[in-house]
């Protein structure tokens, strides 16, 4: 099969970028491995800064991608990639053989496994969860504890797997504060008994409405904000959590009991994505993301000739950036067209 | 009587649960703006009483909200009541209001004893 | 409620590589003096249970550690002691370390960690232990602390049980604190078994052996030895205070022994139920008693049906009878403090749980 454009990846960036240039007019395949596409934003409920549903946001992507131009090959994944004349031959796990003139490396996030954070105790102590298992709660609209009983003092954890040498990221995810501000709110609301505290090294309310959200946490739903990483996890006789953080603004170890506790997981170069480096012989950079051939003006380039790079395989980016990062993409990628032609 | 020439410390963790945060809560009841504070120590880096004591409005806020009371009372008292620290808050948090309040609380904590 | 798979998947992380055989065997400063029995019966086990080579050289010496932790030694000279050991393990022929304490452990693992990155300390310390012995060494191939030694022989040690950890009046598990030594993996997690925060070499041990490990929140906090810290006498409630926060975390899970791994961990945690005793009146175990404080080796005695005065469990601080008596052990009390000739020693006095 020939086609103008292969996308590797059908996330959010993926459907986007493979959208827009469908849109143009050229013929584009989108390769997902999943039985289904939309990445990472199938798992999460609503999205900051303004709790818009994240099946909003699909519905969206799904309507972009709806184009005669454009297939999409969900449960398919590269096998191989080989290069000769100017196009890519690409093999995948169907045994399909796709020869193409460019691609688009859309293989997204994964985000961090908070197992790895031995000290929290995922995966060993009941009731501690992950910001995706909490999305999963609050889409199935029941926040429980593992004993059936709602859950009175819930703690947040920021920087889970990132600025932490430890776990081999010295990078910010960027997004694990605002979605903590977010799953606080949300928390408050559907349990209005609930006391929820977040336990943070900074927050980093970089982005548009992120700081008005924060405020709103604060004010609004009573959200407790400590200053300080959590070092230790334990259980205490009563069955209860026990958290040690230092209260850094106040200069002294703070104990204190939940009966939750959330990870703000970060995110990780892909495992697919890393498959995909290897196969294109692509560069990557010391966070292990997808390095781009400039920072400034070629985030979307990489170091081979014809292939492009579209969202967070590059580096943590939100829903509103991926799909800006993915349509720059698409923006390349004719340019690409046009000039080979 | 110390036999041994030490003795056992008591630990100074802050000890959220039985710690007593009425006066937090009170202030965060009379006085929502006590809740936007982001600890930015504006209000301490201005203020008259800071120069000369180890006043901290800033350390403050964090005490009453980890209910650890003891320190608050005394600490209290620095206050002038300039208001500089009102006018310098990036939060809008009425500072002149919540020492008025902390300290009618005090009061009203000592009339109950 | 904590699950275990989660602790199993965290466990196989960290499994180390322990010999099987042929071992070279360093004791430790102190244990002989407070825990006499243990690396005694270390020496019985391998050997005459279950038929090992292990080598002790009288030309062996203290690492030094507890004068480096003070800041009295530096670190150039303890390179070299540790240097010497290697030297008398080349020359004798053996390639596997059988460490007894947890602080030379830990030293052993810092120091070679530190050839590892700095080639040029390595280099220097050939050339003073050269100048200042004439002998040379080799890196050993296998360093272990005794207690991954015995945990990993911890199955053939209950295959071989005359009693398990067992209360023989209800039946039940004994509820068993486990403590490990800070530097056993704490600065090199990779180095212990199952890791620095959940580590298996004991709660291993005692699950085999039919015990249950009670996690309780302080687990993870050091007994509070220290080192400096407790050398000087104004200091030393610095390190009571923390063994007090220790055990008062326990507490509440109604212990019937605590099993550690360090010598300072196993001395303080035994000692400080007294001290702690004497001045605030408190004690830590059930109806007022003191929680019992052993070391791997003599529990493993104790499994494998040794009599407990020949363990040295007369020794502690804390006296066993309470965990004896829930063990079915029996024990005559007139030959407690006999010699091994039957001649009557003095009895100490102020011992606790008598």
């Amino acid at each position: 099969m020939n086609t103008d454009v292969v996308v590797i990846g059908g996330g959010a960036a993926g459907m986007e970028a493979a959208g827009r240039i469908a849109q143009a007019g050229y013929s584009v395949s989108v390769l997902e491995k999943k039985s289904e596409t939309g990445g990472n934003l199938v798992n999460w409920y609503q999205l900051f800064p303004d709790r818009k549903d994240s099946r909003e946001v699909l519905g969206y992507l799904n309507n972009v991608v709806r184009n005669e131009k454009l297939k999409m090959l969900t449960s398919t994944s590269v096998k191989s990639v080989d290069r000769q004349k100017g196009v890519y031959r690409i093999k995948t796990s169907s045994g399909e053989i796709i020869d193409t003139e460019a691609i688009v490396v859309a293989t997204g996030f994964d985000l961090f496994k908070s197992e790895r954070k031995e000290e929290y105790g995922y995966g060993i102590y009941e009731n501690v969860y992950s910001s995706a298992d909490l999305e999963k709660m609050f889409r199935a609209a029941e926040v429980k504890l593992k004993n059936g009983t709602l859950p009175q003092k819930i703690g947040m954890v920021h920087c889970v797997g990132s600025r932490d040498e430890k776990s081999g990221n010295i990078y910010c995810s960027k997004l694990c504060c605002v979605t903590a501000v977010k799953q606080a709110i949300e928390l408050r609301e559907m349990l209005p008994a609930s006391k929820v505290f977040c336990f943070y090294m900074d927050m980093r309310m970089g982005g548009a409405h992120y700081e008005e959200l924060y405020l709103e946490a604060q004010e609004k739903h009573s959200v407790n904000f400590i200053r300080g990483k959590v070092s230790e996890v334990g259980e205490a006789h009563n069955g209860k959590l026990i958290v040690k953080v230092e209260d850094t603004l106040a200069g002294r170890p703070l104990r204190m009991e939940l009966d939750m506790l959330v990870l703000m997981a970060g995110m990780e170069m892909s495992g697919g994505g890393k498959e995909i480096s290897e196969l294109l012989d692509l560069d990557t950079g010391d966070n292990r993301f997808f390095k781009s051939t400039d920072n400034h003006f070629g985030s979307n380039m990489s170091n081979s000739e014809g292939v492009f790079y579209a969202g967070t395989c590059i580096a943590p980016m939100s829903i509103p950036e991926t799909i800006s990062h993915a349509r720059a993409a698409a923006v390349d990628v004719i340019q690409y067209l046009k000039s080979a032609k | 009587m110390n036999k041994f020439g030490y003795s056992v410390a008591q630990p100074r963790v802050i000890d959220y649960e039985s710690n007593d945060r009425s006066l937090s809560e009170y202030l965060n009841a009379l006085e929502p703006s006590f809740r936007r504070c982001i600890e930015c120590g504006g209000c301490s880096a201005t203020c008259t009483a800071a120069a000369y004591t180890s006043f901290s409005l800033r350390e403050l806020h964090v005490l009453i909200r980890r209910g650890e009371s003891r320190k608050i009372q005394s600490a209290l008292k620095k206050c002038m009541l300039c208001g500089k620290c009102t006018l310098v808050c990036p939060r809008g948090v009425n500072t002149r209001n919540v020492i008025t309040l902390a300290r009618n609380f005090k009061v009203s904590l000592n009339n109950a004893v | 409620m904590m699950k275990n798979e989660g602790k199993k998947r965290i466990w196989s992380d960290y499994q180390k590589e322990i010999a099987d055989d042929h071992f070279f065997y360093v004791r430790s400063c102190i244990r002989q003096s407070f825990f006499p029995g243990s690396e005694q019966f270390f020496l019985n086990l391998m050997r005459k249970v279950l038929g090992k080579d292990v080598y002790e050289d009288p030309a062996h010496t203290t690492c030094t550690g507890i004068g480096y932790h003070s800041d009295i030694v530096p670190a150039a000279t303890i390179m070299t002691v540790v240097a010497r050991h290697f030297a008398l393990m080349k020359e004798a022929g053996y390639k596997n370390l059988a460490v007894s304490c947890v602080t030379s452990f830990g030293l052993y693992t810092e120091i070679l960690e530190t050839w590892k990155h700095f080639p040029a300390e390595l280099e220097k310390t050939r050339e003073y232990l050269f100048k200042a012995t004439g002998r040379e060494f080799d890196i050993p191939e296998n360093v272990a602390h005794t207690s991954d030694i015995v945990y990993s022989f911890r199955d053939q040690i209950a295959a071989k049980a005359k009693i398990k950890l067992v209360n023989s009046i209800t039946g039940e598990p004994l509820k068993i604190v486990e403590h490990i030594g800070c530097h056993y993996s704490k600065m090199f997690p990779k180095s212990g078994i199952g890791g620095a925060e959940f580590p298996h070499v004991l709660s291993g041990m005692i699950d085999a052996w039919g015990g249950e490990v009670i996690d309780y929140p302080e687990r993870r906090h050091c007994c509070g030895f220290g080192f400096r810290q407790y050398l000087v006498q104004a200091n030393r409630g610095y390190s009571l205070s923390n063994t007090v926060k220790k055990f008062n975390s326990m507490k509440p899970y109604k212990p019937d022994m605590i099993l550690a791994n360090c010598p300072g961990c196993t001395m303080f945690m035994d000692k400080w139920q007294y001290t702690a005793k004497e001045l605030e009146g408190i004690t830590f175990g059930e109806k007022g008693e003191s929680i019992p404080v052993l070391t791997y080796e003599e529990l493993a005695g104790l499994v494998l049906g040794m009599n407990p005065w020949d363990l040295g469990l007369q020794y502690h601080m804390v006296q066993s009878e309470p965990l004896l008596r829930k063990l079915g052990v029996e024990i005559n009390a007139s030959d407690k403090y006999k010699t091994k000739d039957g001649k009557q020693m003095p009895v100490p006095q102020n011992l606790i749980n008598v």
